[in-house]
Order: C-alpha cells, then structure tokens, then sequence
C-alpha cells in the first residue's frame, strides 16, 4: 500500500503504515497524481509565488518542476469578471496518454507531453454560461473534478463550484451541462433546478460501470445511472446530508462512501463523532461505520480530495483539515489512524 | 549600471542571482534577469505579465506603482529589490 497525501505544508507518503519524510515541507500541495506509468505529479499552492507543478519519475524521492497550466492572454476590454489568472490546480487526472488539470478560476487545461506544456480547453472556457459560474468557497469558480471514462478516453465528465457539471463525449471539442435533476434547495425558487447554478462538491464515477456516477452536492447526494444524462437524489444518506467527499467503488456500481458533516453552516461531523456512510444498494440504505474512528470531540472535516479507494476496493483512506489521517483494509468496516496530527489534509490518494 | 536583487525566499525555490541590467523600467530590469533565469519569470509575474499578487518590487526604496505594466523607471544608479508582500502566504 502506498498512499500520497497532499497538505498545507508538504506532501507525505505513506508505506505499509508508516509515515515517511515530506517532501515540500513548509509549501502547500494542493493536489497529488500518481498517473499509471509510475510518475507523480504534486501541485504547488505558494502564497506569493503561485502554482507550480513538479513531477517525479522515482515514487516522489526526488522532484522536478515541470510546466504550470497557463491561462492565455486576457484580450483587452475583456468583459470577464475573472482575471485569466491560475489560483490553484484544484484536480488533476490522467487518461494514460493525456493530463487533465482542473483550476480555479474556471478553466479546464491538457497536457499531451507529460506536463511540459498546457493547453487550455478553450470550447469549455468559451462556453457563455461560464459567466453564470460562482465561487464556492473560494473568490473564483473552479473545476475539482474530472472523470474520464475509462472504456472511451474522450468521454470526459467535470464538475464545477459553482457551476454544475458539463460533459464532452469527443475528447473536449464539444461541451454540454449534465446537472438534470440536481437542485439546489438554498437557492431563489427561480434558479433552484437550473443546472448552472448546482453547487456539486464531487463527483466520482464507478470505474467497471462508468455510466453510474455519484455526487456529493452542497445539500445533498445524488446519483446517476445512465452516464449523467439524469441524477436522482440519495435521501437515505445518514447521519447527514452535507459533506464535500463521495469515494466510488471501482467494480460495484451500487457502493459507495461519503464523510458527512453537520451542514453548510456548521461543518463538523455530526454529535463530534467521525463516522464514514457506506452504501451497498446504490443509495437505498446506508451503513454508519465508525469502528477505529474518534466518537468524542471529533471537528475533523474531510475535504473533497480526501477520500479515495483503491484498484481493489478493498482498502480506504481519508484526511481531514485537522490533520488526521485513518485506513481502512475492510472497505471501511473498521479504520485504523495513521496520525492525527499532520498539517491540514488537501488531497489523499492511493499509488 | 542598476542591480536587481532577489528576496531569499524565492531563492529557495528557483535559481534567481542578484543582477547588473541595462537602465530602463522595472519591466525591462526583469526582463534581462528572465532572459538569463527563464524558470524565475512565473514566480515572480504571473501569466499576463502583471506583478504577482503577494510579490512586491522596491525601486530605490519606493514600492513601483504600476504593478500591471510595470513602467516605473529604473536608473543607473537604481537599486530593484524584489520581495514577497507581507499578505498572503
């Protein structure tokens, strides 16, 4: 088992269970892809000196810096409200042959030579709803998640905070909103079931069955079973609604985990104990596991990247913005905690 | 001849030597320095060529004004001292 979590002072890998020297330490790593061929890439967040990105051939020993995605010159009397300006690689996903980098604020980037150079996925970016999209928690929209199907590359599903989600079926060239059946309950009546303005805080889909997808929504769960042309809401969820992590299993399409906090407004878990909802049934019913996990005095929220599983979908792990870091080799049935005192936790993903 | 000079924080992460330029304005000074140091111009511009947000540059002493177009000017005997703001980080 090798684990690479991403935090707001440095990138630790774990082996086995033990926790080895950061690298970075001290700079915020926003992102971390371990890609199929044994490279890891690491996306730098630095306060004054912006994003990098630096890829490893060696399992993260040693580092270089490759290219950051840069935005085009903004034409001049531009009417965009948003500075043409990375804040942040947000996701970064892999197709074998292709990079794909999701930012704030907003665009969508590719690389075909292994992160030397960037193009932005204009077709998207160009898209005029994009000037409906909104910050969610960060002054500028941005794009956390991309799911490319595994059994057709070009088939590409991303999410927006704010902004709903947006599909293309021909390798970026074309784009469409695929947000049909979320609301949001927070919203005037008026815009409620408008797709662009969903505020989806993750979406994964289920590797063997990709048309079946998951959602973590601001006020809810969803899930969709014909390749995000319909979403259907998972009210069984427990012990709550909101949450911002959602893992799915790669072969069973009907399971899936979330990290549920309290609500929007007070993003703790539920009675301060740190529990992990697990369904089997697609959504039906809910298992609540907490055996290893804090039950007392637990305020750890686990942030959108934090959650992941496996090839196998057998072994789970997840961080929270306190620091601390549990492993799962049941499919969640019981955890076992790596730390609870890392840096705040930006990304967890397996190697 | 005007000198460049670089704050050590960013020393630490990319090559960024202290540098005798050509008189002008502060965005021809960092242009001579990137010519050289081309890794060093997304650390401290970002991709429209505007001073990063949390960077500062000093020319003699006094915070350049125009952090977009970067035409304040810079003189024989100028001294450029390019830093991290105390915001952000």
């Amino acid at each position: 088992m090798k684990l690479y979590v991403g935090t707001k002072k440095g990138l630790f890998t774990v082996t086995g269970r033990r926790i080895g020297k950061p690298q970075f330490l001290g700079d915020p790593v926003s992102m971390v892809l371990p890609d199929r061929e044994g490279a890891v890439y690491a996306a730098l967040n630095l306060g004054h000196f912006g994003v990098k990105l630096h890829r490893s051939g060696d399992g993260g020993k040693t580092w270089k810096e490759v290219a950051a995605p840069e935005y085009p010159p903004q034409p001049e009397g531009s009417a965009d409200k948003t500075p043409w300006k990375l804040v942040q690689l947000w996701s970064l996903e892999s197709d074998g042959k292709r990079l794909w980098a999701g930012t704030i604020p907003g665009g969508l980037f590719t690389s075909e030579d292994r992160g030397a150079s960037w193009q932005l996925v204009r077709a998207l970016w160009d898209r005029p709803e994009r000037a409906q999209w909104g910050g969610g928690g960060y002054d500028h929209p941005g794009i956390h998640s991309i799911a490319v199907d595994p059994r057709d590359a070009k088939r590409i599903t991303v999410a927006v905070s704010t902004g709903g989600a947006w599909q293309t079926c021909d390798g970026g060239k074309n784009w469409a909103i695929c947000a049909q059946g979320m609301y949001a309950e927070y919203m005037p009546p008026e815009q409620k079931f408008d797709q662009v303005a969903q505020d989806v805080h993750r979406l994964v889909l289920c590797a063997a069955r990709p048309e079946v997808m998951w959602v973590q929504h601001h006020n809810g769960v969803f899930r969709s079973t014909d390749n995000a042309r319909s979403w259907q809401e998972v009210t069984a969820i427990r012990p709550s609604k909101f949450g911002f992590a959602v893992a799915a299993h790669p072969k069973d399409p009907d399971t899936a985990w979330f990290v549920p906090a309290v609500k929007d407004e007070c993003r703790v878990p539920v009675d301060a104990k740190l529990v992990v909802a697990r369904t089997r049934d697609g959504g039906k019913s809910f298992q609540v596991l907490r055996k290893g996990l804090p039950q007392e005095h637990a305020y750890d929220l686990v942030y959108r990247h934090c959650l992941d599983v496996d090839r196998t979908g057998k072994c789970l792990a997840f961080g929270s913005t306190t620091g601390g870091l549990w492993f799962s080799e049941n499919q969640g049935d019981s955890w076992r905690c790596l730390s609870t005192q890392l840096p705040p936790i930006h990304c967890v993903r397996f190697g | 001849m005007p000198r460049v000079v670089f704050t050590s924080n960013l020393q630490r992460h990319v090559n960024c030597p202290e540098t005798q330029v050509a008189a002008g304005t502060v965005r021809s000074a960092l242009a001579q320095v990137f010519a050289a140091q081309p890794q060093a111009r997304g650390y401290v511009l970002d991709e429209q060529g505007h001073l990063r947000k949390h960077v500062v540059v000093f020319v003699d002493g006094l915070r350049v004004r125009d952090r977009e177009q970067l035409s304040d000017p810079v003189r024989e005997s100028s001294e450029v001292y390019v830093m991290q703001a105390l915001t952000g980080g």
